[in-house]
């Protein structure tokens, strides 16, 4: 049951490749904060199958916590492209 | 091969598959309003299959509880994070791609 | 006067405790694989589980329980249903982006704008998640005073089944008693 779980983490792995060339180009703010977002989401999904190879159930706390301030990160970008500012005075 | 594994090998396999094809919407679609609609769907459900195969091959543990509460939180907060984004796009004034401009 | 005070600090006990209760079998759950599992429990460890349900309950008990009288249990139990309508909605709105990324379906998007009948907030919220789970349309923008929407949809046919046929308006007003 090795075998499926490497292979699908090559091509989950190799996705995060392809995504980044819309990192890079994506004219304008708002196309890389989207890029940004997936290959967080990305980041996720690796660490839960990579804990599932090396058999270390550890890294599923890491993995909700992530989530969790990856989430909070892309609302804080958002708003701050918005307004310009995080917080009126 | 047991049967719990070609079933969960089954969910895993489709959850990357429709990864796959929110990265080549990603790339291909025209306009930043058209992106969001690939990524924001096809990452959020994605996931949730991946993670669905691991509890399936997993049984009924402790562990396969906290792997379920990593997909229900991502359910709610990927179309929260999509419409965040969206409505900071909208007010700033980011031009909406009509059907025959070009591609930007 | 007085009769008004006592209940409102009869309220404020109840939510108190409710929501410690929560917190503390959530942290339960969240750790009893490593801490349950190699020896049972013992005072030390189930002490710091009391000292973190404390510490997050007095931050947020004000807004984690809805008090009574608002009718809880009767939209609880109409609220299941529409969850798993929903996500069936999500699996199609996979497989309609699919078939649009493969050139087999048409990308002609449009910004449609409509009012409703919803008013408190959280039915406002479940409405604009639902939107963004259908096939082929995201909210953009939620006016609360009026209950308008901004929907940005991506070819006719979803932004027709909004507009036209209102089918989704009436599962969530049925839902959360038409508010």
């Amino acid at each position: 049951m090795i075998i499926p779980f490497v292979i699908i983490g090559l091509v989950v792995a190799s996705t995060v490749l392809a995504c980044s060339y819309r990192a890079i180009v994506g004219p304008g703010t708002y196309n890389r904060i989207v890029a940004a977002n997936v290959i967080g989401t990305k980041a996720i999904v690796i660490l839960v199958l990579v804990g599932y190879m090396i058999e270390r159930p550890q890294f599923i706390d890491v993995a909700l916590m992530y989530a969790a301030i990856a989430f909070i990160g892309t609302i804080i970008i958002a708003k701050y492209a918005e307004r310009g500012e995080l917080c009126s005075p | 091969m047991l049967a719990i594994d070609v079933i969960s090998t089954i969910f895993i396999s489709a959850g990357a598959f429709f990864m796959i094809t929110g990265t080549v919407g990603l790339l291909k679609f025209p306009d930043f309003y058209t992106r969001m609609h690939a990524t924001g769907k096809c990452d959020t459900l994605g996931q949730v299959l991946v993670i669905l195969g691991c509890v399936i091959y997993e049984g009924f543990t402790f562990i396969s509880i906290k792997l379920l509460l990593v997909a229900a939180f991502y359910l709610l907060a990927g179309p929260a994070s999509t419409h965040a984004l969206m409505k900071a796009a909208y007010v700033t004034g980011l031009p909406v791609w009509k059907k025959g401009d070009k591609r930007m | 006067m007085i009769g008004v005070e006592a209940m409102k600090e009869e309220n404020r006990k109840f939510k108190i405790v409710l929501t410690f209760c929560i917190m503390f079998i959530f942290w339960l759950l969240l750790s009893a694989w490593t801490v349950y599992l190699p020896e049972p429990y013992d005072f030390s460890k189930v002490s710091r589980g009391i000292l973190a349900a404390l510490i997050v309950t007095f931050l947020t008990y004000e807004m984690f329980v809805p008090s009574r009288g608002t009718k809880v249990l009767l939209k609880t139990r109409r609220f299941i249903p529409y969850v798993g309508w929903e996500l069936w909605q999500i699996y199609l709105a996979t497989i309609d982006v699919t078939k649009r990324v493969f050139g087999m379906l048409d990308v002609d998007p449009q910004v449609i704008e409509f009012d409703t009948t919803l008013r408190s907030d959280f039915a406002l919220v479940t409405f604009a998640n639902s939107i963004t789970l259908t096939p082929g349309t995201i909210t953009i923008d939620v006016e609360p005073e009026r209950g308008r929407y901004i929907v940005h949809a991506i070819s006719k046919a979803p932004a027709d089944s909004l507009t036209v046929d209102q089918t989704m308006q009436k599962k969530v007003g049925y839902v959360f008693l038409e508010e």
